[in-house]
C-alpha cells in the first residue's frame, strides 16, 4: 500500500508498504531517515521515539498504515523544529537534508549556531553522548519535556525518559544535559 | 495482508461483521509487538485510529463513558478526580511513550491476566459497551474476562466504551514489580471504597488466569465496616479486620510460578497490598469525614 504523511514539516510518500510494517521500518528502509534507532522492537527501549502530531511514541509499535495524513517529527527534524519554535519561519528538512545531517561537519570545527536544537547542543556540552544509540530517542523525549515545561524538576525529568534506555548507563550525564537546556532555555527567555 | 481504514464507527462495525478474523489496532502496543516477532501474522488489520469518538470521553452526574482509546496519558491528565483508582494504575503503565498510545480498550481486548487496568476497572464496577452489526450490548466488567487472555467478546464485536460509576470514594491500585516504569506486574490489587452503598470492590491482576475480585475479602470487610458503625464513625480500622481482609484477598488468588515471580510470593505480596491500600484509603475516607463534618 501506499503511505502519504508529513516528515518534519514536508510531506512525504511511501509506496508497496507492507500492511504490517511499522512507521519505523518506513522511515529507516523506506525513506532513508536512520535516525530513528531500531534496537528492541517491543517498545521497552525508546530508542525509535518520534512525535507522532506532536506525541512522544515508539515508531516501532505504529503500523505504517495509521500515520496516513498525520504528521511525524524525527530527531533529523529536531533543530528545524526548535527553530521554529523560536518564531523563525522553516519549510521543514528535506530527506536529503536530513539524511546528510552530522553532529559535527566533516572538517568543521563544531557545529554551525543554529544548526543543532538546544538539546542537542546541551548533550554535546554535557557529555551526554556515549556509544549515541539511545541518543536520538532521548532527545525527542527531552526536547518534548522541555517544550511543554520549561523548568522540569529532577522528578519530571525522570519520568519524561523513564521510557528511555542507556546500555552504556549513562543516565546522570543525559540528566545533567536535560538541566542544561532547560537553564539554557530559560536564559534566553 | 489487508490494512482496513474505516472513517467512522459505522464502517467499523461493518467491516468486522465482513471479516470476524479482522483483528483490531488501536494505540498497537499489544498488536505491534505480536507482528514484530511474528507471534501474529492476521489477515486483516483494522485500524481504529481514525474514528474520532473512541478518543473521547463524556463525564456524566454518576458515570463517565469512556472512549475505547482514549489514550492512559489522558485519562491521568483529565480523569484522575472522577476515576483515580484507573488514573493511578493508569500512571505506572510502562512509559510515556507508551502511555501516550495504549488505552483501556486494548488492555480488556487482551484481557491478559497482567493487564493494570483490571483491577481498578474490577474495583469500580463498571461495565464494558460493546458493538456489532446487530446491535450494542452492556458487559458487566464480572462477566467480560472468560479465561487466559479470552474476553466475552463476540467475533463481531468491537469495544466501544468503557462506563465507569464516578468514584463516590478514595480508590487505591498498587502493584510488584522490579523497577518503577517499564514493568509487567508481578501482581497487583486495586480498591475502591463506595460509601454510598457501603460496599467495598477489589480486583486482582496477575494472580489468577484472569483478573479477579476477591468477593470474600469484599464481604468479610463491607460486615466488619457496617457491624463496627465505621463508615459513620469514622474510627480506625482495627488491625485484626485489616489482617483478615489481607488474608483474605491472599486466598482469593491462584498464582502460578514464573520468571515474574513466585506463586507464594504473589500470595503474600497481595496480602500486603491490600492492607496497606486498605489503610491508605480508609485514612482518606476519614480525612474526607472530617472536613465535611468540620465546615
Ligand atoms: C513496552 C511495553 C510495556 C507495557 N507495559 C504495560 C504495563 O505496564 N501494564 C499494562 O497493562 N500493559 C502494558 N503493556 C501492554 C499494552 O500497552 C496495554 O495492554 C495497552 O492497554 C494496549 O492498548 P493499545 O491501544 O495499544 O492496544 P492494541 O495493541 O491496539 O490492541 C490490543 C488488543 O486489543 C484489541 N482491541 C483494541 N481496541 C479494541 C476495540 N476497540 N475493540 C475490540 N478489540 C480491541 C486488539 O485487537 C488487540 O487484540 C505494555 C506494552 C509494551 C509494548
Amino acid at each position: 500500500m501506499r503511505v502519504t504523511f508529513t516528515v518534519n514539516g514536508r510531506e512525504q510518500e511511501a509506496d508497496d508498504v507492507w500492511e504490517g510494517e511499522s512507521l519505523l521500518y518506513v522511515l529507516r528502509e523506506r525513506m532513508g531517515l536512520p535516525g530513528s534507532k531500531n534496537a528492541c522492537e517491543q517498545g521497552e527501549c525508546g530508542s525509535c521515539t518520534v512525535r507522532l502530531d506532536d506525541v512522544p511514541v515508539c515508531s516501532c509499535l505504529v503500523a505504517a498504515g495509521q500515520v496516513q495524513g498525520r504528521e511525524v517529527v524525527t530527531v533529523e527534524g529536531l533543530a528545524d523544529q526548535a527553530r521554529e519554535r523560536g518564531g523563525r519561519a522553516t519549510d521543514g528538512t528535506t530527506l536529503d537534508q536530513a539524511k546528510g545531517w552530522q553532529a559535527k561537519p566533516h572538517g568543521a570545527q563544531a557545529a554551525q549556531p543554529g544548526q543543532l536544537a538546544p538539546i542537542q547542543q546541551a548533550f554535546i556540552d554535557a557529555g551526554a553522548v556515549q556509544c549515541g544509540f539511545c541518543t536520538p530517542g532521548l532527545l525527542v523525549a527531552a526536547d518534548e519535556l522541555l517544550e511543554r515545561n520549561s523548568s522540569p524538576t529532577d522528578a519530571d525529568i525522570r519520568e519524561a525518559l523513564s521510557g528511555n534506555l542507556c546500555r552504556c548507563t549513562g543516565y546522570e550525564k543525559i540528566l545533567d544535559a536535560v538541566r542544561l537546556a532547560a537553564a539554557r532555555q530559560d536564559e534566553v527567555v | 495482508m489487508d490494512f482496513l481504514r474505516p472513517a467512522s464507527w459505522e464502517e467499523a462495525l461493518a467491516a468486522k461483521a465482513e471479516h470476524p478474523t479482522a483483528v483490531p489496532i488501536a494505540g498497537g502496543t499489544d498488536v505491534m509487538v505480536e507482528i514484530n516477532f511474528d507471534h501474529r501474522r492476521p489477515d486483516v488489520l483494522l485500524d481504529l485510529n481514525r474514528i474520532g469518538e473512541l478518543h473521547d470521553w463524556e463525564v456524566g452526574e454518576d458515570t463517565v463513558r469512556l472512549g475505547a482509546s482514549v489514550s492512559y496519558t489522558r485519562i491521568i491528565e483529565n480523569l484522575r478526580s472522577v476515576l483515580p483508582g484507573l488514573a493511578t494504575a493508569s500512571h505506572t503503565v510502562a512509559s510515556p511513550q507508551i502511555r501516550n498510545r495504549g488505552g483501556v480498550g486494548g488492555n480488556l481486548g487482551c484481557a491478559s491476566p497482567a493487564g493494570d487496568a483490571h483491577p481498578a476497572l474490577l474495583a469500580s464496577g463498571c461495565e464494558v459497551e460493546v458493538a456489532s452489526v446487530r446491535g450494542t450490548r452492556m458487559i458487566p466488567i464480572d462477566e467480560f474476562y472468560v479465561g487466559v487472555k479470552r474476553n466475552a467478546l463476540a467475533p463481531d464485536e468491537l469495544i466501544r466504551a468503557i462506563h465507569l460509576p464516578r468514584a463516590d470514594g478514595p480508590q487505591q491500585f498498587s502493584k510488584v514489580g522490579t523497577r518503577n516504569a517499564m514493568v509487567i506486574a508481578v501482581c497487583a490489587f486495586g480498591i475502591a471504597l463506595h460509601p454510598s452503598t457501603r460496599t467495598v470492590r477489589t480486583g486482582i491482576g496477575s494472580a489468577a488466569p484472569t483478573p479477579i475480585r476477591a468477593k470474600a475479602a469484599e464481604e468479610f470487610l463491607a460486615a466488619a465496616l457496617e457491624e463496627g458503625g465505621f463508615w459513620d464513625n469514622g474510627k480506625i480500622i482495627p488491625p485484626a479486620v485489616a489482617r483478615q481482609f489481607a488474608e483474605l484477598v491472599s486466598g482469593a488468588a491462584n498464582p502460578i510460578d514464573d520468571v515474574r515471580g513466585s506463586a507464594s510470593y504473589r500470595r503474600h505480596a497481595l496480602g500486603v497490598m491490600a492492607r496497606r491500600t486498605l489503610g491508605w484509603t480508609w485514612d482518606e475516607y476519614r480525612g474526607n469525614e472530617r472536613s465535611a463534618r468540620c465546615a
